[in-house]
């Protein structure tokens, strides 16, 4: 089925074709059209799903975790101070190894309040031990909600997943897109068929105490769920493009990277953006090529290693900060590196709180790169505007009443 | 027994309930209800609001090993039949 629809609703139709059967969600501001969307398919009739709505998010995710307990296929989507308000339950989801799949719509995290994008709130859930998928086209944004729950419900995994779009770039514009049929997706995604579920036949303790003599173990196995999960991704993806015809990529996507002397390295629409970048360049006779970061979790540690032995350096964008050090992309990548490539690494910060990002500015920082002129770590749109001097302005009032 | 984690592969927060799994919890009371068998009239509402499962709905008995001493019993109970007494120190 072709549609012209925005991303959010998108998210809505994939849940759709994908089976859900539980969908849990706290309707209000930062949430976004995609519950709207669901909310509206099920009560329409369109959709054969319980819909659920909570008082916070917090309990849309302990929700969320308890429909996936009972044996159901479930969904969530939340974004912003929505995830961060939840991230006890985001914990919680992994610990309890509940296969659910939800979609964040990626958003800066106040103050300064802020409903535009940067990736700032999915990066805060860097630890929690969920998949994080990383979309960088509305198509993406469908077939990684599919592909989602192929990936964390395959036994090896049983992880949960997150799909991350950027807000309005994906979100709120409008492209067509292909939604495949509920049918066309059952056979690639059946039913799904838990191996263990809330059932009074046989009562069991989901969650319960676990002493320091057996705690320890229950997380090294998430990191083999984790280190499982980077051969499902490729599995799961392959057979996708197999069925449906459509390739993003599994663990990374790479553009023009075989005989490029510098990698750009970048995550979301930032990406789209940099593959112009590429293109460009290219036109100027600079061998530059484009390697996105598609899971962030897990992390392609091998893929990254090999990106290392093949380009001169390395510009890696972040669109989030970890405070007291650098971009987290940034940090990660050469954490791959280490005792692998000594490629020089250099990070770009830009498109924080949804500032627009050209693809003139990422080009330009690309040529500074290239020719050394680029500083480890670079703010690169900072510039003072008229609303940065209103600081100034209070602090000089304020020297006049507290002195 | 699997030697190493590799082997079972998989290991969440999974228990199963079994009596005493979270040891003595009797030892934490500090007030012990005692059931005064004249005013009983075997209702089993105590039974019923136990949250630790530790009256028995065949004969009423408070199992001490594990009763923590929170009162629920002896305050539902319609016929006054069970008080808290403050437990002697140990």
């Amino acid at each position: 089925m072709r549609v012209l629809e925005t991303g959010n609703h998108l998210v809505a139709l994939a849940v759709r074709a994908a089976g859900v059967e539980v969908v849990p969600a706290y309707p209000i501001t930062p949430q976004t059209q995609v519950i709207e969307k669901v909310a509206e398919l099920i009560a329409g009739g369109h959709m054969d799903a319980e819909y659920i709505p909570v008082e916070s998010e917090h309990s849309a995710c302990a929700a969320l975790i308890a429909a996936s307990l009972t044996g159901a296929r479930a969904f969530s989507a939340t974004s912003a101070h929505g995830l961060a308000y939840m991230h006890e339950m985001v914990h919680f989801a992994a610990g309890i190894r509940a296969p659910v799949v939800m979609a964040n719509i990626n958003r800066a995290l106040g103050p300064g309040w802020n409903i535009w994008c940067d990736h700032q709130d999915s990066i805060s859930q860097r630890d929690t031990g969920w998949l994080q998928i990383y979309v960088a086209s509305h198509q993406e944004v469908i077939d990684s909600v599919i592909q989602g729950f192929k990936i964390t419900e395959n036994w090896s995994v049983m992880l949960p997943l997150m799909v991350n779009l950027d807000a309005f770039v994906l979100s709120h514009t409008y492209t067509d897109a292909e939604v495949p049929e509920i049918e066309e997706v059952r056979e690639f995604l059946p039913p799904y068929k838990p191996r263990w579920k809330l059932d009074p036949r046989f009562p069991v303790t989901h969650g319960s105490v676990v002493y320091p003599d057996d705690f320890s173990e229950t997380r090294q196995s998430m990191q083999i769920g984790q280190n499982n999960a980077r051969r499902v991704i490729k599995e799961v993806c392959r057979d996708y493009a197999e069925v449906f015809g459509r390739w993003h990529g599994d663990m990374v996507e790479e553009y023009l990277i075989d005989d490029a002397e510098i990698a750009i390295v970048a995550m979301g629409t930032l990406a789209s953006e940099s593959r112009v970048v590429v293109d460009v360049l290219r036109q100027e006779g600079l061998r530059v090529g484009l390697f996105r970061i598609r899971f962030f979790r897990p992390f392609p540690i091998e893929e990254i290693r090999s990106l290392g032995e093949r380009v001169k350096s390395i510009l890696v964008i972040d669109r989030n900060y970890s405070y007291g050090m650098e971009g987290a992309v940034f940090t990660e990548l050469k954490g791959a590196l280490y005792g692998f490539s000594n490629v020089p690494v250099r990070n770009l910060i830009v498109g924080l709180g949804g500032r627009d990002v050209s693809y003139e500015l990422i080009a330009d920082m690309t040529r500074k790169a290239i020719s050394g002129e680029l500083g480890e770590i670079t703010w690169g749109d900072s510039r003072i505007t008229p609303s940065h001097r209103v600081t100034l302005e209070c602090l000089e009032e304020f020297k006049k009443l507290l002195g | 027994m699997a030697e190493s984690i590799e082997e079972i592969e998989f290991i969440t927060s999974l228990s199963r309930p079994t009596k005493g799994c979270a040891g003595d919890t009797g030892e934490w009371r500090v007030f012990r209800p005692v059931k005064d068998e004249t005013k009983c009239n075997n209702c089993l509402i105590c039974w019923i609001y136990c949250p630790e499962a530790c009256i028995s709905k065949s004969d009423i008995e408070i199992d001490y090993q594990y009763c923590k001493g929170c009162g629920i019993c002896a305050e539902e109970c319609p016929t006054k039949a069970i008080v808290m007494v403050k437990e002697e120190k140990r």
